[in-house]
Parts: structure tokens; sequence; C-alpha cells
């Protein structure tokens, strides 16, 4: 885009994996592609574009749920800079919630 | 990892026979099948991932197989469960396990524990064994055993499944994390289906108990390098395995180094669970099926609106009106308030939230049919399948 060049690339686009309970509130994806400078950004834009998903990851003052974790290529967000953590474009956001099934 | 026994064990000449493509593995050998045979580990759960563990522990030479269960086979379990054959179902599923577990290796010392694990047993049981390998399906008891694994030292070979989806590691061990670590708190009831609400792909609890029990073989060996520290998540749907970085959690209520978990607690209250597991949305009113089959023949002015899925609906159905719960609340003004509506599901569940989302908008007659579909079949249509 002539003209543009100086801020176009400055939002990050992320890959954020569904894990398969949660798919059916994304249309069936199995990963969402959004844009965001942080982990919260981009997850807000995932939320905002699929809001039947909120309830399920965050709680109603908009905290994170306790039993989700939300992983940053392979490492949890909680031992980077939780959900400031910075964003590059490529990166891969996972939400990791408990599963318990075994039988 | 070292296990406890100090009395040297050997190998008679069958043995030596039946393990001679581990003996010739330097990474096994004699010494390694020895260790395997000294070993004593504890499969909590003769299930979905149970039934693998338990097959290929056995046959791999371990020397003491511990089954706690309290459980009896049903038809439902044929489709992943392998330990249990169709002429099982109805019986005890340790009597099941325990015959074909001698029938592969008349070798092992199998003990069995015809109970539910509890706070009041876990401790006790966990240390007659070196090595816990989990195999249940909730919540509470997930927690019950990374807590008493926690307590007495015991490593937890983890591993769970939903739909395509599954989960493995290794908790608990001296240097790393535990399932708390990972997850401090278990998720409010009702909003993590189970595999009896979800499904599961038959294959996945194989997928997952067989790399659960090539973790415990490791540990026994002290061969490669297990899953400490590592979650490994396998989604058999894309065929795709991902590994993610777990970390002792310092501040962890179980692990970490001011520990408020010191003994075992109420693992069903932790959860949000009182007393038996009873499904959400007591207290909205219900319909038992007997009353509304005798007010359908009587032809009665009755709505019946089915809340399950479409795939659900295809298996069985009482000709209801479908709208998948998910989709009630923009669906709802299909529905004709004035008229006396009963809803259901498969077993009354998804119905009772159903219900009480409808009185929420304004629905003044309406009720949940208790039990389900299911009940249905029970009680009324033995013709309906269950599912």
């Amino acid at each position: 885009m002539p003209g543009h060049g100086r801020i176009s690339y400055s939002i990050a686009m992320s890959k954020i994996h569904i894990p398969t309970p949660l798919r059916q509130y994304v249309g069936k994806q199995a990963s969402v592609d959004v844009a965001g400078s942080t982990v919260g950004e981009a997850m807000n834009a995932l939320v905002s574009e699929h809001p039947e998903l909120r309830k399920h990851l965050y709680t109603e003052d908009g905290k994170l749920r306790a039993f989700v974790n939300l992983y940053l290529n392979d490492e949890d967000i909680r031992y980077l800079q939780k959900e400031a953590t910075a964003l590059k474009d490529g990166d891969n956001i996972s939400i990791v919630p408990s599963i318990a099934g075994g039988c | 990892m070292a296990t406890t026994t100090e009395i040297p064990v050997t190998l008679n000449k069958d043995e030596i026979l039946r393990y001679s493509r581990h003996l010739i593995m330097p990474e096994v050998g004699m010494e390694g099948q020895q260790k395997l045979k000294a070993a004593r580990v504890l499969c909590i759960g003769t299930g979905g991932l149970g039934s693998p563990m338990a097959l290929y522990l056995a046959a791999a030479g371990v020397g003491t197989l511990g089954l706690v269960d309290f459980d009896v086979v049903d038809y439902t379990n044929l489709q992943r469960q392998i330990i249990h054959f169709t002429s099982d179902v109805g019986r005890k599923k340790l009597d099941s396990a325990a015959d074909k577990l001698k029938a592969i290796n008349p070798y092992l010392n199998l003990r069995t524990f015809d109970t539910r694990l509890s706070s009041a047993n876990a401790l006790e049981l966990f240390r007659e064994f070196d090595i816990i390998a989990d195999g249940t399906d909730n919540f509470p008891t997930r927690y019950l055993v990374n807590d008493a694994c926690v307590l007495t030292g015991k490593p937890n070979v983890y591993g769970s499944i939903f739909r395509f989806e599954g989960q493995a590691s290794v908790f608990a061990t001296e240097e790393g994390p535990c399932y708390r670590c990972l997850y401090p708190e278990p998720p409010p009831p009702g909003l993590v289906p189970s595999c009896a609400e979800g499904g599961v792909l038959g294959i996945l609890p194989g997928l997952v108990g067989v790399m659960q029990a090539t973790e415990v073989i490791k540990l026994i060996l002290g061969a490669g390098e297990p899953l400490i520290g590592r979650l490994l998540l396998i989604d058999a749907l894309g065929m795709k395995f991902r590994e993610l970085k777990l970390r002792k959690n310092p501040d962890c209520p179980a692990c970490g180094t001011h520990p408020t978990v010191t003994k075992l607690i109420d693992y069903n209250e932790f959860c949000g669970i009182r007393g038996e597991e009873k499904p959400v949305g007591n207290g909205v009113p219900e319909i038992q099926v007997e009353d509304l089959k005798r007010r359908l023949d009587a032809k009665e002015d009755l709505f019946v609106l089915d809340v399950r899925e479409p795939h659900e609906y295809q298996i069985c159905n009482l000709g209801g009106y479908l709208i998948p719960l998910n989709d009630l609340p923009k669906r709802v003004n299909e529905l004709d308030s004035s008229r006396e509506i009963v809803v259901h599901c498969k077993m009354g569940g998804r119905s009772a939230k159903a219900v009480a989302f409808l009185q929420q908008a304004g629905f003044q007659k309406v009720h949940n049919l208790a039990g389900g579909i299911t009940a249905w079949a029970d009680r009324v249509d033995p013709k309906v399948p269950k599912y």
C-alpha cells in the first residue's frame, strides 16, 4: 500500500488455537487468525468476533477463568507478562482448558 | 526411578523367553526387566485409559499392578474399554480386567481394590505403590489423585481425554510441577462436559492410555525423557501433537514452597459438587416420564421441546421440536409461551438449563422431563434405543 508503509505492519497477526470443546462457538474452526499487539488484545479480538466464546473463557468481571490457561507458543503466559505479553507476527496462542475425561 | 523394593528379583527361564525382545535392547536389558518386575504400579480406573494401560503394563512385565475400580461393565463401555468383552457386560470391571491380565501374563501380581478412591483411602493405598497412573474421568478424583501423589511423593502419570483431544503429562515428581501448578482450580460443575455428555472417539483413550503406559515404563527404567514439566496436547482429528512447557509454581497450594494442602480434603466440595453428582438445575419444575406418557396418550395439549443436538435426534427421539440448547437464546421466538411445554434432553441436565432459561424469558408453563429420553427408554418404551 503506497504511502502507508510506515504503519501498516505495526499490528501483529497471530493464530489462536481453539480446543475441541470450544470450536462450536467459533464456527467449528480449529484456529482463528486475529490482529493484536498483546495476548490480551488478540483474545479480545477473538471474543469480540465470537461473543458466545466470552463466558467460557472469562468471568463476568472480565478475568480469565482459573481453569483456562493461555500459552504463547510453548510458554504459559502466567510466566511471561500475562495478558500484556507482546505479540509478533506469526505467533501461536493456545487456549488450554482443563479436561477430565478418561472413562 | 528407583523402586522401593530392595529384594533382588530374578527372572526364570520362561520369563527370559517371554521378555526376550526387551532383554536384547540395551535400554532395558536384564537390569531393566528386573526393575519392571520389582515395580508396583497403581492404575486408578479400568475404563478407557485404564484398559490399554493395564494391558500393556501387564504384558511388559510390571511385577505388581494395582487396580482401583468400583464400576460394572456396561454396553456403552465396549466401544473403547478394550479390556472388557461383550460377555463381560454386567460383571465387575475388576473381575473382567483380572481375567484378561492374568491370561496375558500369569507372572503378574495383581492387586484389586473394589472401592471408590476417596480422601479416606487414597494415602494408605498410594503408599503401597511406586507410581500412580491416573485413568479417572472426573475433576474431583483428578485433584484427589494429584494431592495424594504430592503428599506421598509418588509420580502421577496423567492422561485426560475429551472427544478428539487428549492431554498427557507426568506430575508430582520431586523436581516437576503438579496438576495444580497447571490448573489451580477446577471448572464449575456443568461448564465442562463429561465424556458421557460430550462423547469421545473410542480410539483416543487407547492413544493416550498407551502414552501413559509408555511414561510409566520409562519412569521405572529411568530411561529417556519423561513428560515431566511438559504437557503433550493430542489432536486426533488433525493428528497433531503439540508440547507446552509446564513450570513448577512456587505458589502452588499443593507442591509450592508454602503448601496449604497438607492433607486430603473434600474434593466434591472443592469442585462445587454437593452430595452425589446431581444434574444442574435442581429446582426447576419437573415431570416424570410416566406422567408425560399418560398426558400424551390422553391427547392433552403439550408441546415437547428437544434441546439435544441434531445427531442425537437421529439416534432416537420422541417426535419433539428440536432446538439445541446453545441455539435456544436466538430461536426462543419459535416457541409459544401460552402453551404448556415439556423440555427434554438425554438425561435431564441440559433440559433443566433450558427450562431455567425459558422461565427467565417469561415462560410460565414449562417443565423438565426428569431423566430425559433415557428414562423414557427405561420406564416407558424399551424400543427407544439408549446411547
